[in-house]
């Protein structure tokens, strides 16, 4: 038994220490929002916030998840309108979506540590996660989107 | 004719509010009795119910194209329906849709008039439902926004439901289609991805989400070369991992492979997790069979040798020797483009339930339908029991052709039927990348000649690959298909000939995205841009004169026999005159002749595949070893355009899968087996490599075409012909493996 709190809930689950983090959160606790894409932590699709801190969980044993914080794209907010997703829909930035919760996980957490990234801070952040469909430019601008919106609700100029 | 009826009838009718009219494109309805009343079948893509509710049927797979969002536009738009009040629903494989399967970038025009004249039919039923009840012509009453308007009056369709759904369903002949100016949906931009809520919130469900009560997770061993066995297993450790429940060796694969399972042994859990450590845990003696003695590295010569003697010519016109004979100027090149995995950011996933004669799938499947016959081939189902095979269609994490390969659904229902669960099959990237369906490794020969003016006065392009048709037919030896890229290119040349070579085939050949566009418009495209730089010539005027005079191409004329994708010359001809506007268009929009930095360059290439006409400019800077690309501009012709964002979302697209098959894309077999496993072996572009793309869409009234696919064969050859005009250097070999893409 693994305890652990995921977006918001306190969440024991039965489950052995070596097993990945993602297959928890997908088979076990059915949260299946985070992708499989590797298993190696080398596309990003897995990607969730542990301890608020964007992390590969098809690489994160539940050994290291345990009693941590973690919170994934069904957590990400109340009711799907973080800026990220929002700015995701109206750009239309996804393909087939399969790598897009990934992406907005990474593309949140870069956001949370940098309010105005440029295109070489998002290239940075970004660069984990694979689109094999082809919407980086679209993720570019879209988390530029989310910040320009975020920042002008905070009353910053953007 | 339709019927009147009476006012009186009307207001019955609509009092009892229970109807629901369905109705379907194709004519002569029949009854289903296991459908809600009111039903008809077959061919049904729209219904609405008494609440005005309109369901739209999207029977083609959604796998990033669009397609979910964009086919019900034909509906919705001729229909006058209001899209709030519009729900689209997936469809799930069967016969009565026509054919499901999406492959080949026809969706659109394979279904354009189909899907307007269902809209048109439902509109015409409400409009004399409205008539009949005003009792007044129906050219009288006027259809808008989900309401029937007369004069000053209106009526929701809602109410209209019950006394339509009474009427005879008019002719298909007699339909009134909305002209342009009268569209509201089709062609404008800024319609939204009916699915980008679920996609964005993790609720959208992909074929590796599926979960159904009592259901178990299995992967399977496969034998690591193709038509190899198991010789001996032993499962002993791989049944003390907790949560392994079952192990089932799977039957061999014999030829031909299609879409038969490959083999091995499967491991089946209650997670994920145990059915990976299981099958870590299984100790497997493999006979690899003849395909064993296939290495890439070795086949190369064999290729080369059969490059050389080419068994067939498919096209030619004048006599190409003679042309060399005379020529001023004659170069010579060859090219080689890898093996390709599809590399589907999901995985091959199905999930099979078995219930008595009853089978259920869910899947990430580009073909229900092939999926469904493959199902009743492994279960040994005969064919008058199709409709107790039911597949549905889940949201397919890509598919680029992997997915209208149906062997992982095979697999999920023979696993279900052996171990008596519900299993879900899942595919690690592992198994995605070593069992695919690859695309051929190709060599390619051109050659040309100019004359003293440096007019091009022949064209010679052979070709050889692993073929197709292999997979299908052990005996299958002929490359293909020049129908792709290379037969069917329009420069306007006396002297052609195009060849093909042969060759045996060691593991399963499918159609990756453009099929052998990738290769042959890649070589075909260089050439050209290489045929410029010897003449002396900007190589995007060099282009547009090799195509020449406003004209269409008769392929039939040099006794080609060419496919045109399975569409009529007449209908779909080969128009010059809009292969080169794109041309122009994206060099002009791309600043082509600018004076450029030491080190930058620009490149061009232009092809009409899958009906459509791309022309691509590149830019880039190079220093050194390094290249990054700085620009891309894409110009698309692809007749009359449903939903301007997807057209432009597939532009980006085909330009970042070209991106890693130029840089990255090499599949390679050492004693049969595939070498890379991953995306550290296989890798795949990133953000930071991928610069604005900017796509420019030629306004057209000509039918609609494909635009999935043709936007991926001119990018390659773009981009190389851009290094060269950076730094003189030509690259003739995919991937491209000396450079670093920054």
């Amino acid at each position: 038994m693994i305890k652990l709190n995921i977006n918001g809930q306190l969440t024991t689950l039965d489950v052995s220490e070596d097993m990945p983090l993602l297959w928890a959160l997908r088979d076990v606790a059915k949260l299946t929002g985070s992708k499989y894409g590797c298993g190696k932590g080398i596309c990003g699709a897995c990607t969730v916030h542990i301890d608020g801190q964007a992390m590969r969980s098809c690489i994160t044993p539940m050994s290291y998840a345990k009693d941590k914080t973690i919170t994934t794209i069904e957590g990400l907010s109340e009711k799907g309108d973080h800026p990220v997703q929002q700015a995701w829909q109206t750009l239309n930035v996804a393909q087939c979506g399969y790598c897009q919760t990934g992406q907005i996980m990474s593309a949140s957490a870069l956001l949370a540590n940098n309010a105005s990234p440029t295109d070489d801070d998002i290239n940075n952040a970004m660069a984990g996660n694979i689109c094999r469909c082809g919407t980086y430019p679209r993720i570019r601008a879209a988390i530029k989107l989310a910040a320009k919106s975020t920042n002008n609700s905070n009353g910053e100029t953007s | 004719m339709i019927k009147k009826v009476s006012r009186r009838k009307f207001l019955q009718g609509t009092g009892l509010a229970s109807g629901t009219l369905v109705l379907g494109v194709q004519f002569a309805p029949v009854f289903a009795a296991n459908h809600e009343p009111m039903s008809f079948s077959p061919d049904v893509f729209v219904s609405m119910d008494e609440t005005g509710q309109v369901t739209i049927i999207s029977h083609r797979s959604e796998m990033g194209q669009g397609i979910l969002s964009t086919l019900p536009l034909l509906v919705a738009d001729e229909m006058e329906a209001d899209w709030q009040r519009v729900t689209v629903k997936q469809a799930i494989g069967d016969a009565k849709y026509g054919s499901q399967n999406t492959d080949g970038s026809r969706s659109v025009r394979k279904n354009y008039t189909k899907l307007k004249e269902a809209g048109a039919i439902m509109r015409t039923l409400i409009q004399q439902a409205a008539a009949n009840v005003w009792a007044v012509p129906i050219d009288q009453v006027r259809i808008e926004n989900h309401q029937a308007i007369y004069q000053n009056q209106t009526i929701d369709f809602k109410n209209l439901v019950k006394i339509a759904s009474t009427l005879e369903v008019p002719a298909r002949e007699s339909l009134k289609l909305k002209t342009e100016a009268e569209q509201k949906y089709i062609g404008k931009p800024g319609m939204k991805n009916l699915d980008a809520h679920e996609v964005v919130t993790g609720q959208a469900k992909f074929g590796y989400d599926i979960e159904i009560p009592g259901m178990k997770t299995a992967v399977i061993a496969r034998p690591p070369v193709v038509f190899g066995q198991v010789k001996s297993f032993d499962a002993s450790e791989t049944l003390k991992v907790p949560g392994v429940v079952k192990v089932i060796e799977m039957p061999a694969l014999t030829p031909p492979a299609a879409f038969k399972m490959l083999g091995g042994i499967a491991v089946i859990a209650d997670n994920t997790w145990a059915a990976i450590k299981g099958r870590e845990a299984l100790k497997i003696e493999w006979d690899h069979g003849s395909n064993a003695s296939y290495n890439t590295k070795d086949h190369e010569a064999v290729f080369i040798q059969a490059l050389e003697n080419p068994k067939e010519v498919v096209r030619n016109r004048g006599d190409v020797e003679a042309a060399k004979k005379d020529a001023s100027k004659h170069l010579e090149a060859e090219y080689h483009v890898a093996g390709l995995a599809h590399a589907t950011m999901e995985p091959p996933a199905a999930t099979a339930r078995i219930n008595g004669d009853r089978v259920e799938v869910w899947a990430c499947t580009q073909t229900p339908q092939a999926a469904q016959g493959n199902v009743m081939a492994t279960l040994e189902i005969p064919k008058e029991k199709a409709a107790n095979v039911e597949i549905n269609v889940t949201l397919l994490g890509g598919g680029f052709g992997r997915k209208s390969k149906p062997d992982y659904v095979a697999e999920a229902a023979y696993l279900a039927n052996e171990s008596k669960f519900p299993v879900k099959v899942l595919w690690t990237r592992e198994d995605e990348i070593k069992h695919g369906y690859y695309h051929s490794p190709s060599y390619q020969k051109l050659s040309g000649s100019l004359d003293v003016d440096n007019k091009v006065t022949s064209w010679y392009h052979a070709m050889v690959n692993h073929p197709i048709g292999a997979t299908f037919d052990p005996a299958a030896k002929l490359a293909g298909s020049t129908d792709l890229g290379q037969g069917d290119m329009m420069f306007d040349v006396p002297n052609i000939k195009i060849a093909l070579g042969e060759t045996d085939t060691f593991m399963r050949i499918g159609w990756v995205r453009s099929v052998t566009n990738i290769n042959n418009v890649f070589a075909a495209s260089s050439f050209a841009d290489e045929l410029a730089h010897l003449a002396g010539q900007d190589p995007k005027d060099f282009l547009l004169q090799m195509i020449g005079s406003d004209r269409i191409e008769d392929f039939a004329a040099d006794d080609f026999k060419y496919s045109n994708y399975g569409e009529s010359p007449e209908q779909y001809p080969a128009e010059t005159s809009r292969l080169k506007n794109v041309i122009q268009v994206a060099a002009d929009k791309a600043g082509w002749g600018q004076e450029l930095p030491e080190g930058t360059g620009m490149g061009i290439a232009a092809w009409r595949s899958f009906l459509s006409y791309i022309a691509v400019v590149v830019k880039v800077s190079t220093d050194g070893n390094k290249v990054k690309i700085e620009d891309i501009h894409m110009a698309v012709d692809a007749g009359k355009i449903l939903n301007p964002d997807r057209v432009k979302s597939q532009m980006e697209g085909s330009a970042i899968f070209g991106t890693s098959l130029a840089f990255y894309g090499e599949i390679t077999a050492k004693d049969g087996a595939i070498e890379q496993g991953n995306f550290d072996s296989y890798q795949m572009s990133r953000i930071n490599q991928i610069p604005e793309i900017h796509t420019h869409i030629i306004k057209s009234d000509a039918v609609p075409t494909g635009v999935g696919e043709p936007g991926l064969p001119p990018f390659a050859p773009a981009f190389c012909n851009a290094i060269f005009a950076a730094n003189g250097v030509r690259h003739r070999r995919l991937p491209l493996k000396n450079l670093t893409l920054v």
